[in-house]
């Protein structure tokens, strides 16, 4: 299937190609430039482009693949770092040097590294699709390679092998891969959902403690520049008490990346002890890079989260941020000449978005094990303006809502989750189970500590009328108490050694203030001075 | 591939800065068309979109005065920047042609002017000291090298000479070779005087591209492009530390709005393109460090907001590239404190890597974070004062609000002094001292 180039328009290119089904790759150019088809009429197709199209021209050539934008799967995505399209990054480095030059087709996995197979079959037997060959050791994680067929095998290695050479055979002379191409717009499939029930623990006492999160919950936190988004995304992926983790950079900047880049290969998972990276996969499409590839990054990073928690992993799917895929599919719905929704944005931004949550969740995977995937998104609203609409698209889907408040990251309290107006869906189930857990006190304190913040806006707003001085002393004693909650509890120093806080220490804490309070309130009720009991405390 | 250039006398309209033409051949998106106007001036434009055989192209020079017989000379080619060692020194207009009246130098090479995106695996990270001369910088919002940070300000407040003094006054840690490359978009006689003044002044080499405020608008997406191609050039073939100072990116993205406009493209938030953010990040991204090269690419763009709103399309999308911002007061210029850096919303977000033993002072870290905080404390403090009166609070917080002034006058302030960051950091220290807050 060949045919030309009609013509450019920003990102997308018409192509006079025929028979060519939605979605299905396209390469344009000379030059051989990726995309996907996204408009079909009866003589031509509109490609998506995902790669710089400057320089190409009218009549070069067209041809189309004849299947949908895939990524490989098999061993050796973790540690990886990978462009929204999965070409490896740091092999596009070694061989074309720092910049990105486009055009250049490198396989995502290294083909050449031996793995070693440790078969769970042996030649002759029977086997049904999602049943277990074998596996290989990828890192410290176990990693099986499932049978994709039905049928007798006639061959399976055993010991070193490679990803360029075939794990096997079948008898019907099929071939056994330890890879897997998957349509990363397709989720991939499960016996069935369950709903969320395990805390997803992350270290950072406001979300654990007062808004937790859900294993396969879904969350996100708007914020406008220099909230913390960033960090806070980077503090969850260093410190989430999950198997695995998939961070997307999505239409970020360049410099946060190395950072994060640096920082994981120094850096162990607190919890396992292994190297950072081991855990971890990274697909960045920085802003500077083309904008289409941006779009598809998050479907391909969703699709190796899935691919691991089909294995029975628990994944977390980080991306920062979600607004810069949105502006990627309003780019190139506007170059397509769509009739637009609110703001630019494309009618259909909220049920992509939906469909995109939807890929998160516990499940049964065809294997019978429980995995779950959960995600949480940033989202950049312009002006900081929360009514825009991805944050409220975002907002109708995802369990959880941390907002992130302008004014307390100017008073540099980090992070900047404002306390009044978030919320998370999981909160009772969540508390319920660290009582169980952690402490059977974890519940009443949880109470005790909003009430305190609560009473302390009410006082402020007295205070603003009367002044300090026209207090009470035990609504003066409970302002003080309330402000070492949030500076000594609520807020979190990244940089510092309680970036990360276990929900042991959270609790202690917590536990420790309130205390403190109930020890300072009863001395002011035996008629101690307020100065007194604050020098005591 | 073609062979020759291209002629063709078919232009269909003319919009704007923008040309239609029609029955063209094998056109190349960002392809160059060489324009002979009738009085015999020529000027470049540039293959926005191609519909078979109609296609439009953006103009870099004015439109006024072509017609429709206009022969347009299609040129196969995207367009490069010339680039050699003997740049520097040297001034151009936004179309990188010679306004020193020297005669145009002899390139060694030819760049892309759009750039490449660079590969974030290939990035070093940026870390080390830049020293402006300015403590509400240094102190607390400290620069390094390889990052981007615009200064924010708002009509009337002196930019300018925040600008200038940086420039005059920047020393840059392990002191490789050091040059600037300044970018004037839109710029008034008053201001380019000025500019210029300071550039000749400097003993650092420089390279200049100036578009005036009469100068056409369309130049003014180019003309920055062309001095990162030059700044990277700089930095990472010849090893230089490139500070480029762009101003006034309002003006760039005004430009940006008038051909989007001309295209009659839908309109985003107050009539900026939907695509401003890809647009300027493919500017400000260019920025930075690269491992295992010498060479660095630091940015300094100056943002005016319009109305003095901080999220106005312009510097909410500046500052979500840009590695923090530095946010001028109009406040803090009336009182005269000079430069006027309102500290709390101001932020460099490569800080951290960039303080501390090694890089500044071992205490660094720990008097910039006690003095923004005490001072967001006074801070907060001013509205409750606004509300019950000075008397109506306890001495404490009498205290802070003591310190959120003194601060202001004495360490923001410097007027025209430079303060290297011991002094910076001894001032702080002896502020914190005098309000016995050192240890808190
Ligand atoms: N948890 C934190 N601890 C300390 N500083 C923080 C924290 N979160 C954010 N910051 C400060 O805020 C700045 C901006 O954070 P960042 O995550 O980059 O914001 P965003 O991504 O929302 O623009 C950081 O450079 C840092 O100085
Ligand atoms: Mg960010």
């Amino acid at each position: 299937m060949t045919g030309r180039i009609l013509g450019i328009s920003g990102p997308t290119v018409t192509v006079d190609l025929t028979g060519l089904k939605l979605y299905d790759m396209v390469r344009v150019g000379e030059a051989g430039l990726i995309g996907e088809v996204v408009r079909l009429e009866r003589d031509r197709a509109v490609v998506q482009v995902y790669q710089d199209t400057r320089g190409l021209a009218v009549n070069e050539p067209a041809r189309g693949m004849d299947a949908p934008l895939t990524v490989q799967l098999g061993p050796g995505l973790l540690s990886g770092m990978f462009d929204g399209l999965q070409r490896p990054l740091e092999r596009i480095r070694e061989e074309s040097g720092p910049f990105i030059s486009g055009g250049r087709e490198l396989f995502p996995l290294d083909r050449d590294r031996s793995w070693r197979f440790i078969p769970a079959k042996r030649e002759g037997e029977e086997v049904a699709p999602g049943e277990i060959l074998g596996h290989v050791e990828e890192g410290p994680f176990r990693h099986p390679i499932f049978a994709r067929h039905a049928g007798r095998l006639a061959r399976l290695a055993d010991g070193a092998c490679t990803l360029g050479e075939a794990l096997g055979a079948m008898a019907d002379g099929r071939e056994i891969s330890a890879v897997e191409s998957w349509p990363v717009r397709k989720a991939r499939p499960y016996r069935k959902k369950l709903s969320p029930s395990a805390p997803l623990v992350t270290g950072q006492r406001v979300i654990d403690f007062l808004f937790p999160l859900a294993r396969g919950g879904t969350a996100i936190f708007p914020g406008g520049f220099g909230t913390g988004k960033t960090i806070l995304e980077q503090a969850i992926a260093k410190f989430v008490d999950v198997d695995l983790v998939v961070y997307v950079g999505c239409g970020e900047r360049g410099n946060e990346m190395a950072e994060l880049l640096e920082e994981f290969v120094s850096l162990a998972d607190p919890w396992s002890g292994q190297p950072l990276m081991q855990r971890t996969i990274v697909v960045v499409n920085t802003s500077n890079m083309p904008v289409a590839a941006r779009e598809a990054s998050i479907y391909t990073a969703v699709t190796m989260a899935e691919y691991y928690r089909d294995m029975g992993f628990h994944v977390l799917l980080l991306a920062d941020s979600i607004s810069r895929w949105a502006e990627a599919l309003r780019e190139i719905s506007s170059s397509l000449e769509e009739m637009p929704g609110e703001e630019g944005y494309p009618t259909y931004l909220s049920s992509r978005l939906a469909g995109f949550f939807e890929r998160a969740g516990v499940v049964e995977t065809l294997g019978g094990q429980i995995g779950s995937l959960s995600m949480i998104l940033s989202v950049s609203p312009p002006g900081g303006d929360f009514t825009e609409p991805v944050t409220q698209a975002c907002l109708r889907t995802a369990g959880a809502f941390y907002m992130l408040d302008t004014s307390l990251a100017h008073r540099r309290h980090f992070p900047a989750i404002n306390w009044f107006q978030s919320y998370s869906l999981y909160e009772r189930e969540m508390v319920g189970h660290f009582s169980e857990r952690v402490a059977p006190g974890w519940g009443e304190l949880h109470r005790r500590c909003r009430e305190l913040l609560q009473r302390e806006e009410t006082l402020r707003e007295v205070a603003e009328i009367v002044g300090v001085e026209g207090l009470q002393d035990a609504d003066r004693l409970l302002m003080k108490v309330a402000e070492r909650v949030r500076q000594e509890f609520l807020s979190q120093n990244a940089y510092t050694e309680d970036a990360f806080s276990p929900p042991e220490q959270t609790l202690e804490r917590i536990a420790g203030i309130v205390e403190l309070f109930d020890r300072a309130e009863a001395r002011l009720k035996e008629g101690a001075l307020l100065d007194e009991v604050l020098k005591e405390s | 591939m073609r062979l020759s250039e291209h002629i063709y006398r078919t232009i269909s309209s003319i919009r704007g800065p923008l040309l239609f033409a029609d029955g063209i051949l094998a056109v190349r998106i960002g392809e160059v068309v060489r324009i002979a106007y009738p009085d015999g001036t020529v000027s470049d434009g540039e293959v926005l979109k191609i519909d078979g055989g109609t296609v439009l192209i953006q103009v870099f020079g004015e439109t006024r005065g072509l017609d429709l017989a206009t022969p347009l000379v299609f040129t196969d080619a995207v367009k490069k920047a010339p680039l050699s060692a003997e740049i520097i020194g040297r001034v151009f207009n936004g179309s990188f042609l010679p306004l020193d009246g020297a005669p145009m130098f002899v390139p060694e090479r030819w760049g892309p002017v759009t750039g490449m995106p660079l590969n974030p695996t290939a990035r070093a990270r940026p870390e080390e000291f830049i020293e402006t001369g300015f403590s509400a910088i240094d102190g607390l919002n400290t620069l390094v090298k390889g990052q981007k940070l615009p200064i924010f300000s708002s009509a009337g407040l002196p930019a300018r000479e925040m600008a200038a003094g940086i420039l005059r006054n920047s020393r840059l840690a392990g002191g490789g070779e050091f040059a600037v490359v300044f970018v004037a978009l839109g710029l008034t006689h008053h201001d380019y005087s000025f500019y210029m003044q300071v550039l000749a002044e400097m003993k650092s080499g420089f390279v200049a591209f100036i578009n005036r405020a009469g100068e056409p608008v369309v130049e003014r997406l180019l003309a920055p492009r062309f001095g990162l191609a030059v700044a990277e050039y700089l930095a990472f073939t010849r090893g230089m530390d490139v500070l480029v100072l762009v101003t006034d990116m309002t003006n760039y993205c005004d430009a940006l709005r008038e051909v989007s406009t001309a295209r009659e493209e839908l309109p985003g938030r107050r009539g900026y393109p939907g695509y401003m953010y890809s647009d300027l990040a493919s500017i400000y991204e260019r920025a930075g460090r690269i491992k295992g090269m010498a060479g660095s690419v630091t940015m300094l763009p100056v943002v005016t907001m319009p109305e003095d709103d901080i999220t106005h399309p312009i510097p909410d999308l500046t500052g979500y590239i840009t590695e923090g911002q530095i946010v001028l007061s109009r406040e803090l210029h009336q009182r005269e404190v000079f430069p006027p850096v309102d500290v709390l919303p101001s932020l460099s977000r490569l800080m951290q890597r960039g303080i501390g033993a090694g890089h500044t002072r071992e205490d660094h870290r720990r008097v910039a974070n006690l003095l923004y905080k005490h001072y967001a404390k006074g801070r907060d403090l001013r509205r409750l004062e606004a509300i019950v009166g000075r008397d109506g609070m306890i001495e404490s917080d009498r205290l802070m609000l003591d310190f959120a002034e003194a601060f202001e006058r004495e360490l923001v302030n410097q007027g025209g002094a430079r303060r290297d960051i011991d002094e910076t950091l001894d001032t702080g220290i002896a502020l914190l001292r005098r309000f016995s807050l050192e240890t808190s």
